[in-house]
């Protein structure tokens, strides 16, 4: 029953989704960190999304193969009296842009919101079929 | 005689079969909207139920003579109805080109999702009709 295959398919773009939402959280949570002692600070991460076939033709599911580190330098923000400071006097924050991070949040949660609709209507049609010729 | 009865039948189900299979097909480009390089799969309904309707092996021939460009030319093997879905399958054309060269139009494919799940009851509920009316016609009254 080919049907079937929908549940899977759309279940590996929610739990991307998913992935991609926390990799956003975790962005957004560190959107003021600075750098610690080792002078590393947070860098922005990114999931990699690729298709995955699944069984038969056209069943496409998708997967995260890995998640990106943007190595772009970070805000330096003058503030001598902060205790972070470096000898110039400059504080190191992550390379988080929040608006990106909220515009893939949105882009995430709707995606998710899709694949959600998208099982209950298989959902549906499966019960309605079973119930043929009732 | 029992051919006679079930023929009927048979255009519903292989109009279900095709639904289910666009089903599935839609929501896969549901699924890879945010995946970078996809590009989006459908098939022309009508065509591929035509074909399916001239016979257990009509769709199998039309594939055959497809991929032969020449009478001489060994037909490619090609699996019977049902499972040979590839050589069906189009690819879609995006409206709007994107960085990432996806091609799920998103907007296009949740109407043809929508349309796909509304077609598919309808032909459950032809189906059923089909097999009520035979049941009601062989009860004895």
């Amino acid at each position: 029953m080919s049907m079937f295959s929908i549940f899977s398919v759309s279940g590996s773009a929610l739990s991307a989704q998913s992935q991609r939402l926390n990799v956003v959280a975790s962005n957004l949570a560190n959107v003021d960190a600075v750098a610690g002692p080792d002078g590393e600070t947070y860098k922005a991460r990114q999931v990699v999304f690729q298709t995955a076939p699944m069984g038969e033709e056209g069943s496409a599911g998708v997967k995260v193969v890995g998640i990106k580190e943007d190595n772009t330098p970070g805000r330096k923000v003058y503030s001598p009296e902060h205790p972070l400071a470096d000898e110039q006097g400059y504080v190191s924050h992550s390379n988080v842009n929040a608006v990106d991070e909220m515009v893939d949040m949105i882009s995430a949660s709707r995606s998710y919101q899709n694949n959600v609709e998208v099982m209950n209507t298989a959902k549906t049609l499966l019960l309605k079929t079973l119930q043929l010729g009732q | 005689m029992l051919n006679k009865i079930t023929g009927n039948l048979d255009f519903q189900t292989d109009a279900l079969v095709l639904r289910a299979e666009r089903q599935r097909i839609i929501s896969s480009n549901i699924a890879n909207a945010d995946t970078p390089g996809y590009v989006a799969r459908d098939f022309d309904f009508a065509k591929t139920l035509e074909a399916a309707t001239q016979g257990p092996n009509a769709l199998q021939e039309q594939m055959r003579t497809l991929s032969a460009t020449d009478a001489k030319h060994i037909p490619v093997p090609t699996a019977s109805f049902g499972q040979d879905k590839d050589k069906r399958l189009g690819y879609s054309l995006s409206a709007q080109p994107a960085l990432d060269n996806n091609t799920v139009d998103m907007d296009r494919e949740r109407a043809n999702f929508v349309d796909n799940a509304v077609r598919y009851e309808a032909t459950l509920r032809f189906v059923n009709g089909s097999s009520r009316t035979l049941l009601s016609a062989i009860t004895g009254q």
